[in-house]
């Protein structure tokens, strides 16, 4: 499915199918959790079958992701290790986020802003699978101090994670070219070279 | 609601005003520890008039049995011998539901309507409505609902909602044989115990009183306590109970809040595409790639 044979390949099927693994399992954690986050989305409990079924199916949903979420953060650790570069490009992400990216420190494959979401993340990942655990009613019964400080961790940090993913998400709509590399896994040259640029001379050797 | 005795005060996970023209008297049961005789009569009349069959359990080498509240036990004798003085006190309490005024188990409850507290005071649960979650039981300050394994529901006294709808008491209250446990309004339950507590005084339990806990807007079970000064006495009974810090932040403000940041985030990220444009890659470094290529 390459477009244009000069394309340049960013992810792996493999890496795509897992990226898209955690983004089902997050969707429809997202919709089934903010049912019991407030009675507001209580309605989206009907999208799983009521409120029961979302209940049952909201903590296996969770291992799931918490599982593929794993696979992908030992795929991705090491593009992610933070450099002094990285902190150059947050320092200024104002500018970027001004729409004007001419003078932004050059970037490998990935930028300080995703390197941060994707340690940002892992913690929450890490967070929401232990306080999920703590809350896991049917088939754990912790210490109720536990269970409470559970279920606000749970709830604060799913909160988050969801203003996270919808950065992510719009980031990747903004950034036009973007979202074809998780769909069918290549991206322009011209993407690369002006959003990636240490990248796109490590891959093309230019 | 058909019934003015079952008019609805507040619902949980409901963010409207319950129908709240109607005055309804508040109701409470007042249960008198100092005249109990541990008898279990109020256990077997619980069993019978909700039609509840426990599992048969073992003894564990003390009078209480069942061990413990359950799903299908909602109430339970609690005997705790205590010296005081030199002198032994048994001290049998009765535990079950409290029916706070500012029930936290109705606080924590995501199903809407899985929990009700009645105008006349009474917090029940409507199992019908229930998803099985145990946010109550995270919610209780005094551990008293129960997740049932086969239906996973949680349980817990009704104080008998469907007998005080027609005007009859609980039927732990009908049962007892020693008047232990009485039923009524809240103000004529105070005044019983008022009038209990001046013969208790003056038999020499000066620190008799009666256990309404504040710190979730009073109850509707109170107990008429010999050592008011130290519930926990009795088999730990919480003293000075509230709705826990972190339950009042997880289903407090702190949502609400949440949920308007993420609004904002969603519109955020919508008028910033409207207002900056997408980023787009430059028809400069698109040509010079051309030129290369050529």
């Amino acid at each position: 499915m390459i477009r244009n044979p000069k394309d340049l390949q960013r992810y792996t099927a493999q890496e795509r199918a897992n990226h898209w693994v955690v983004g089902i399992s997050f969707i429809l954690l997202g919709l089934s959790g903010l049912a019991f986050f407030h009675p507001a989305f209580f309605p989206l409990a009907q999208l799983f079958g009521g409120g029961v079924w979302a209940r049952i199916l909201h903590p296996f949903l969770g291992v799931l992701m918490a599982l593929s979420f794993l696979a992908m953060f030992f795929r991705f650790k090491a593009l992610n290790v933070m450099t002094p570069v990285d902190k150059e490009w947050l320092n200024r992400v104002g500018e970027m986020v001004d729409g004007n990216d001419h003078n932004m420190p050059e970037q490998g494959k990935y930028n300080g802003g995703q390197k941060l979401m994707f340690w940002a993340l892992a913690v929450c990942m890490l967070l929401l699978f232990v306080s999920g655990i703590l809350i896991w009613r049917a088939y754990f019964g912790f210490d109720i101090g536990l269970v409470r400080l559970g279920a606000v961790v749970h709830a604060a940090t799913a909160a988050l994670m969801i203003g996270l993913i919808f950065v992510h998400v719009y980031a990747a709509i903004w950034v036009k070219g973007t979202i074809r590399a998780m769909w069918y896994g290549t991206v322009t040259r011209g993407w690369a070279k002006q959003h990636h640029r240490g990248w796109y001379r490590q891959v093309t050797g230019k | 609601m058909a019934l003015q005795s079952l008019d609805i005060a507040r619902r949980s996970a409901t963010t409207t005003p319950a129908p709240g023209v109607r005055q309804t008297t508040e109701v409470a049961k007042l249960i008198d520890v100092t005249t109990c005789i541990g008898c279990k009569a109020c256990q077997v009349a619980c069993m019978e008039w909700n039609d509840l069959r426990d599992e048969v359990g073992s003894c564990a080498g003390v009078y209480d049995n069942p061990a413990d509240l359950s799903a299908k036990s909602w109430t339970v004798m609690r005997y705790a011998e205590v010296e005081e003085k030199g002198k032994l006190e048994w001290l049998i309490r009765k535990d079950g539901c409290m029916h706070c005024a500012d029930p936290g188990c109705l606080k924590a409850c995501p199903a809407p309507g899985a929990i009700i507290q009645y105008a006349n005071g009474i917090v029940d649960f409507h199992q019908e409505n229930c998803i099985g979650c145990g946010y109550c039981v995270t919610g209780c300050p005094f551990n008293v609902p129960r997740l049932a394994k086969e239906d996973s529901k949680a349980y817990k006294c009704s104080l008998c909602s469907d007998r005080v709808a027609v005007g009859q008491a609980p039927a732990c209250a009908k049962v007892c044989p020693t008047g232990a446990i009485q039923f009524g309004s809240k103000e004529q339950m105070k005044d019983v115990a008022a009038k209990r507590l001046v013969d208790l005084k003056s038999r020499g339990f000066e620190k008799a009183g009666l256990y309404d806990p504040q710190g979730v807007g009073g109850t509707h079970v109170m107990y008429v306590l010999h050592h008011a000064d130290r519930p926990e006495l009795y088999s730990k009974l919480p003293n000075d109970p509230s709705v826990s810090p972190l339950v009042s932040l997880w289903k407090g403000f702190a949502k609400p809040l949440a949920t308007l940041a993420l609004a904002g985030v969603a519109l955020g990220s919508l008028f910033h595409y409207v207002t900056k444009g997408p980023n787009e890659v430059s028809k400069e470094l698109e040509d010079e790639l051309e030129k290369e290529e050529s």
